[in-house]
């Protein structure tokens, strides 16, 4: 028997939902697909010709913003609300794309300056790190024979530890 | 780009209001040039996105309704403002005012408000708070004090600190330290429609001599 022909199932049990279930997506997309079309021959659609759109550049506006570029409502003059003065320069940049380069960040201290205290800042805060480390390089020196400390052979020139010759 | 007074039929344009035609050459904002009719009036018609000062008249529920001066009240919800849940409400009273922009605002529909951006940042609506001084002035005014380089509100500002809310249905809203100065702005302000530059200026010289 099993070989013989399937017993004929009607359409509509196949439609059911545990009958799909064992289907591929494949089979599924072409019942889908002839479900529409029995829908789309009985939906209704006018006969008319395509109308085409006149293209026309002319946009409608019933407000006068955008033709006078007005500006912002709230105003406040002298410091008399400080958080609305913020607003005005907030909202008045953003109308007219001024960019001003402000350079309100004006440096205090110059750039050499900077730099001379950059150095000195490395030079104390590895001094910190080195007390730690030079325990380390010396427990290093004790293990390995060439006592070769990666991190700062300049600093070992300070604290070297003179190993007892044997 | 054609803005207010004109209207476009067919392929052309229709003027519906009477004034002077006004012309503005593509910019860098505008796409194209625009075209307008300015015109005067006294009384405000709501338009979408415009920024109003309004009078809140009734609360009913959860919206207020507002008087913006137009043919029909205004309605604005409670949670259009920055930071309103339903738990957290706005503190608005009946005859309070509030500066907000119109969300819709047709013919056919009753025009609503909201006093937050589309980013949800409220950038300056809100309720206005106590004190100072509303006053009514005509639409061109109001036009003419928020034009980009307005002699007016510069030779004001020089004067005294004082706080300054134009509303583009004519509602002007004036608070200065003290009362006299509040009222020598809002005389200044209204008399300016029919004064000249000159006139202008001997006034706002004769006040800070004085």
């Amino acid at each position: 028997m099993a070989g013989e022909v399937k017993t004929k199932l009607s359409k509509n049990l196949l439609r059911m939902k545990f009958m799909q279930r064992g289907l591929d997506s494949q089979t599924k997309k072409q019942l889908e697909e002839e479900e529409k079309k029995i829908i789309s021959e009985e939906h209704w659609y006018l006969d008319l010709p395509d109308l085409k759109e006149k293209e026309s550049f002319i946009i409608e506006e019933r407000s006068f913003m955008p033709c006078e570029d007005l500006l912002y409502g709230r105003m406040s003059f002298k410091g008399f609300n400080p958080e609305i003065e913020k607003l005005m320069i907030q909202m008045n940049s953003r109308c007219k794309e001024e960019i001003e380069v402000d350079d309100k960040m004006e440096a205090d201290v110059s750039d050499e300056e900077m730099a001379r205290r950059y150095e000195t800042l490395v030079g104390t805060i590895g001094k910190k790190f080195l007390r730690k480390r030079d325990q380390r390089v010396l427990q290093d020196e004790d293990e390995d024979e060439d006592g070769n400390s990666n991190t700062r052979p300049s600093k070992k020139a300070k604290k070297k530890f003179l190993k007892p010759q044997d | 780009l054609c803005g207010p007074g004109l209207r476009r039929c067919g392929a052309g344009l229709l003027v519906t209001k009477c004034g002077l035609l006004r012309h503005r050459r593509a910019g860098g904002a505008a796409a194209g040039g625009a075209y307008w009719v300015d015109s005067q009036q006294k009384r405000y018609v709501p338009v979408k996105g415009d920024h109003v000062i309004g009078i809140v008249t009734a609360k009913a529920g959860d919206v207020f309704k507002l008087d913006v001066g137009g043919s029909e009240q205004a309605s604005l919800s409670y949670l259009a403002f920055e930071g309103a849940t339903k738990r957290n409400r706005p503190n608005v009273q009946v005859g309070d005012l509030v500066y907000g922009q119109f969300l819709v605002a047709n013919k056919d529909m009753e025009p609503e408000m909201v006093c937050i951006d589309s980013s949800g940042r409220s950038s300056g609506m809100g309720i206005i708070g106590q004190d100072g001084f509303l006053f009514k002035v005509s639409l061109g005014l109001i036009r003419k004090l928020l034009a980009p380089k307005c002699e007016i509100i510069q030779e004001l500002s020089q004067l005294y600190p004082f706080e300054l809310v134009l509303g583009m249905n004519g509602r002007i809203w004036v608070k200065a330290k003290t009362v006299q100065q509040t009222l020598i702005i809002v005389n200044i302000l209204e008399a300016c429609e029919y004064m000249t530059a000159e006139q202008r200026k001997q006034a706002l010289a004769r006040l800070s001599g004085t």
